[in-house]
């Protein structure tokens, strides 16, 4: 069962349309009791101050923390990912839930000025050996739209690699049962489909 | 690498798809749906829906239709054509659009472009600006004039000077129609691109002109443009997306 966390950051139509298309009917919780077990989708678009703000407010953090503890596949896309860190700079510095070392950082424009901000479009992802990368063959172009990137403390927990603004930063995190993407798997054509379908087998590990 | 973007748009009357053939009228070509379904397979990066007929009728664009594409794409896509202010974004992008095009309302009322920055974010809100040739003058440096309904009615406003402020009020993307090479097919209008792409820290889709691959090599390595609109060449001229990628691909663009 496939469970899409509602916390009021953006809409989730792509992410719930996408999993339909692949056969599953995945469930929308707007509250921590409703989660009964199985695998999370931890989707988001917006500021990393009210994504925070909504995710206390219906008890998602402690539920995210309970499910990683537990071992439940757990899949962040875009903000969703950038929450698992300890915390962005966004907004003026943020604390974010903890669940992978790091944080989330702008991209410097000084660096490339030729770079548009946000990062939008497609942009390849180099992948580093994760189950969920079996049916994506590697180097395949996803879909951005963002404009800070995950800086995580340990390499080990980086799944993806993309060339931006004049860095290299982690576009795809992992770390146990947590999977999470800055792109957006739903509306990344077959690449994307590749990922969620993996992610619907994975047992998290 | 960030890629260059290949969007197909489609012009969607009454719900249709359909072309002017001339001495016949418009005839229908397809179910938009279906046909982006189709450029979606071959390769298409994005699909814009622009809905002619709901501008002109002032009602709002088909949210049944926005539906059906949020189940069918797997790319993201922009709807355009009879948006009338936050309440009709916040319906298309509900339905599933990823981002919505504001063309006519944002020269009347420029401050739709804030309010809908501030309810869903700069990404989801693109201006949709057609420019025409008018030459260089005190008001209008660029040589470029906005213009709406089609070319119809000039605005007094400069093409560079709009776009600025377009995005300095919370636009994330300007799609820049050229109207004089708009279905001539002799290629985009380079030089305008060119002066938008340079003035505005957010990407700028190129439209108005395709109709070979080279076109679109141009617009991207000389013009600068981020992404390149095409419509008839895939629509009625024999091009798949597939083959104009290869071509853009063999030339050096990159491309996925």
């Amino acid at each position: 069962m496939v469970t899409i966390l509602d916390y009021g950051a953006g809409n989730l139509t792509s992410v719930r349309l996408a999993f339909e298309r692949l056969g599953e009917t995945p469930r929308l919780i707007g509250r921590a009791e409703d989660w009964q077990g199985g695998r999370l989708v931890f989707p988001g678009v917006g500021s990393a101050k009210s994504g925070m703000a909504g995710l206390r407010a219906r008890g998602f953090d402690a539920l995210l923390r309970r499910a990683a503890a537990e071992g439940a596949p757990i899949l962040g896309i875009c903000l969703g990912m950038q929450l698992l860190l300890e915390g962005s700079d966004e907004d003026g510095g943020v604390e974010g839930l903890g669940l992978i070392p790091g944080r989330c950082v702008r991209f410097d424009p000084a660096l490339d000025p030729a770079a548009k901000i946000p990062h939008m479009g497609w942009n390849t992802v180099a992948q580093a050996p994760h189950p969920l990368w079996a049916g994506v063959p590697d180097g395949s172009a996803f879909y951005f739209v963002h404009s800070y990137f995950a800086r995580p403390s340990e390499a080990a927990d980086v799944a993806g690699w993309t060339d931006f603004c004049g860095v290299r930063f982690a576009s795809a995190l992992r770390r146990g049962s947590l999977f999470a993407t800055q792109f957006h798997p739903e509306r990344s054509g077959e690449a994307g489909a590749g990922l969620l379908r993996a992610f619907l087998s994975w047992e998290g590990r | 690498m960030l890629l260059k973007r290949l969007i197909v748009c489609l012009d969607v009357r009454d719900g249709r798809v359909t072309k002017g053939v001339r001495f016949q009228g418009n005839v229908d070509v397809g179910d938009p749906v279906e046909m982006a379904a189709r450029y979606c397979e071959q390769g298409a990066d994005e699909i814009v829906f622009y809905d002619i007929t709901a501008s002109a009728e002032r009602r709002a664009c088909d949210l049944g239709m926005v539906a059906r594409a949020a189940r069918a794409l797997t790319i993201p896509f922009t709807v355009g054509g009879g948006i009338r202010g936050v309440e009709d974004m916040r319906a298309a992008l509900l339905a599933g659009a990823d981002k919505v095009s504001l063309n006519s309302l944002a020269v009347r009322d420029p401050a739709i472009l804030t309010q809908g920055a501030e309810a869903f974010g700069s990404q989801c809100v693109v201006l949709g600006m057609d420019a025409r040739r008018v030459g260089p003058s005190a008001a209008i440096p660029s040589g470029y004039e906005v213009v709406v309904r089609g070319g119809r009615e000039p605005t007094g406003r400069d093409a560079v000077a709009w776009a600025r402020e377009a995005v300095a009020r919370g636009a994330g993307e300007i799609c820049l129609n050229a109207i004089d090479t708009d279905g001539v097919r002799q290629g985009y209008e380079l030089d305008i691109t060119r002066q938008v792409a340079e003035a505005v820290p957010v990407p700028v889709v190129a439209s108005g002109g395709a109709g070979e691959i080279r076109h679109l090599v141009d617009v991207f390595r000389e013009a600068r443009a981020d992404a390149a609109l095409v419509a008839s060449m895939v629509h009625s001229m024999g091009f798949t997306c597939r083959r104009i990628k290869d071509g853009l691909r063999q030339a050096g663009i990159p491309v996925r």
